[in-house]
């Protein structure tokens, strides 16, 4: 418990470590109940206090906590008779993105997201999070697939980006992403995003060309790393808190310039607290946005969301 | 090496200034010095070494167009700051040091033309202009040449120079790269061409938006195009990166672009390729 707890978190995790101690005790000693229903509501109140003023920095740790839930996390909670699909058919499979064919709410869906691991030895096969071309291109051949089928598309991102390396450059990256923004942007079907961590540029981009986007109440969404924004403003990574504050990456400000469309709240304490909760919620979220799409028709789910990224960005005529 | 006929040398007062100040400069790939007079002829490309120097978006028009004339879409449309984004200065004291320097008002020059007679819709990133970022100024008129090359029936061609996203619009920057790829899927979709065009560099959020998306893409010689910075990747594996890595002569060999042409031959090659590309639809109106 004492590693994976972040600096601001400590009080907290101190306080639920206690509760967890309490209710282990509870079955011997039933006297216990009183002390432990205090300490749960101080916890209540603790955490409330400590996550209504985080800092922009703050939120990016929570989007990147270790302990976050993951896309799979989410299909074991949401999607039933998932199957998992591998390969780009071209190279080889990417494990840093996932993704397969399942049941939401009783009806068939392609599911796919980014995927970090937990532990070292998973963390290189996932990559952290960071595809490879080979991601892409699977993602790519998927969408066609549920353009076909006729299978609403549910992306989770989670990634600090595409993977900058040698042999993404020699396969192609920019190709890889850039074709999976075209292929998103024209299947009849209704695409539903969540970013559930951190949403790095346009490797996130490429899972994001949605209907709807929505962000966990600690998720990011930016161009650039907050260390990689700071180290070319200001020649030093080490000012990332600042640049996260600049960047307006957090979920009320993506909001507010309208890159994403709804906010989905974490349980007290954030989603690394409660993955069953989260993603009860998340998956709330996903039901009803579906609600929405699915009386459109094929041109209309098309026109919605090319509609969507047409208005994003803000100009004006030269006075 | 065969120009085109009706260059007009020299081009603006402005321009030449950017070239440096006397009759004389050194070429960046051989040292050779060379008459600035002689240089512009060339279209900054050193006889010697052929190493191709930066080109204003005037001269570009020189080259490619007919007359060199492009009837502009959305030139006055300028940048507002959606972050009020500061780092230093102001994004808006960062824009108006660009128009000012540049005499532009944004990265990108958009409009109608024409190629050997051939009606084209036409787009130039203006490098010079805070590094040819993206930002929703570019997103917006290469969003609107491509929905306007498609209610024309026109192919677009595409010239490419950009670091990438605009850091200063954030997240609305990366916005624009689904917007343009959305537009030019439309245009892909009604059955026209796209020659994309990748100059010296193409990098980031414009490289992996539309810049590989062409029917045919093409490089200028040398030119740096990838989606990573070679700093960023170098950091990221912990070792030196190869020579010629994401040169344009890289990305022929594994298989990203269609051709490298030096700038003489662009012009020529552009025609016979639209000539291919439209063949059909000329066929149907003869
Ligand atoms: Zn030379």
């Amino acid at each position: 418990m004492a590693s994976h707890v972040l600096p601001f978190e400590k009080p907290l995790a101190e306080l639920l470590d206690r509760v967890a101690g309490l209710r282990a005790a509870l079955g011997s000693d039933p006297s216990l109940r009183v002390e432990l229903e205090r300490l749960e509501a101080h916890a209540a109140v603790v955490a409330r206090m400590l996550f209504s003023e985080l800092t922009p920095w703050q939120k990016v740790q929570l989007s990147r906590h270790p302990k976050r839930p993951y896309t799979l996390d989410y299909i074991q909670h949401l999607i039933s008779d998932f199957v998992e699909l591998h390969g780009d058919r071209r190279f080889s499979e990417d494990a840093a993105i996932v993704a397969g064919l399942g049941r939401f709410g009783g009806r068939s869906v392609l599911v796919i997201g980014h995927q970090k691991g937990r532990a070292a030895k998973e963390n290189v096969k996932r990559n952290f999070g960071m595809a490879q071309p080979e991601g892409y291109r699977k993602a790519d051949r998927l969408y066609t697939i549920a353009d076909r089928f006729q299978l609403p598309i549910l992306s989770f991102v989670d990634t600090p980006g595409a993977y900058p390396g040698i042999g993404a450059e020699e396969r192609g990256q920019s190709e890889a992403i850039g074709a999976c923004l075209a292929t998103l942007s024209r299947v009849g079907v209704p695409v539903i995003t969540t970013i559930i961590g951190e949403g790095g540029s346009g490797g996130a981009l490429a899972l994001a060309v949605a209907n709807r986007v929505h962000v966990l109440e600690y998720g990011t969404y930016a161009v650039i790393s907050p260390e990689g924004c700071a180290s070319i403003l200001w020649k030093d990574g080490t000012k990332a808190p600042e640049a996260a504050e600049r960047m307006r990456m957090t979920a009320p400000e993506l909001l507010k310039l309208g890159v994403v469309d709804r906010i989905v709240c974490e349980p007290s304490g954030g989603a690394h607290r409660d993955a069953a909760a989260t993603a009860a919620l998340v998956g709330q979220a996903i039901e009803e946005a579906l609600t929405e799409l699915l009386p459109l028709s094929r041109e209309e789910l098309v026109n919605d969301r090319y509609a969507r990224f047409r208005r994003l960005g803000t100009v004006r005529i030269a006075s | 090496m065969t120009w085109p006929e009706k260059r007009r040398l020299g081009g603006s007062a402005k321009e030449k200034k950017t070239l440096g100040e006397g009759l004389f400069r050194k070429c960046d790939g051989c040292d050779e010095t060379l008459e600035t007079d002689a240089l512009a002829a060339t279209f900054e490309v050193c006889p010697k070494c052929e190493h191709h120097h930066k080109l204003a978006p005037s001269r570009w028009r020189d080259l490619l167009l007919d007359d060199g004339k492009l009837e502009q879409w959305d030139a006055n449309l300028v940048a507002c700051d959606p972050l009020e984004f500061t780092d230093g200065k102001t994004y808006p004291q960062r824009l108006a040091a660009a128009q000012r320097n540049t005499g532009a008002n944004d990265a990108i020059d958009t409009g109608l033309a024409s190629i050997d007679g051939r009606p084209i819709a036409y787009g130039a990133f203006f490098f010079s202009f805070m590094g040819g970022s993206m930002g929703s100024v570019v997103g917006e008129k290469i969003a609107r040449l491509f929905e306007g090359a498609k209610e024309r029936r026109l192919p677009v061609v595409l010239l490419q120079a950009s670091g990438g996203a605009r850091m200063q619009e954030g997240i609305l920057s990366l916005m624009q790269m689904a917007k343009a790829v959305a537009a030019q899927e439309r245009h892909r979709g009604a059955g026209l061409p796209f020659l994309s065009v990748l100059l010296h560099p193409t990098t980031g959020g414009v490289a992996a938006s539309f810049a590989f998306l062409g029917d045919v893409n093409i490089a200028e010689p040398r030119a740096l195009i990838g989606f990573a910075g070679a700093r960023v990747i170098e950091t990221t594996i912990r070792q030196k990166l190869p020579e010629g890595f994401q040169r344009a002569e890289f990305l022929l060999e594994h298989g990203l672009v269609d051709r490298i042409l030096a700038r003489s031959q662009m012009r020529n090659e552009f025609s016979v390729l639209l000539s291919h590309l439209q063949a059909h639809t000329a066929r149907e109106v003869g």
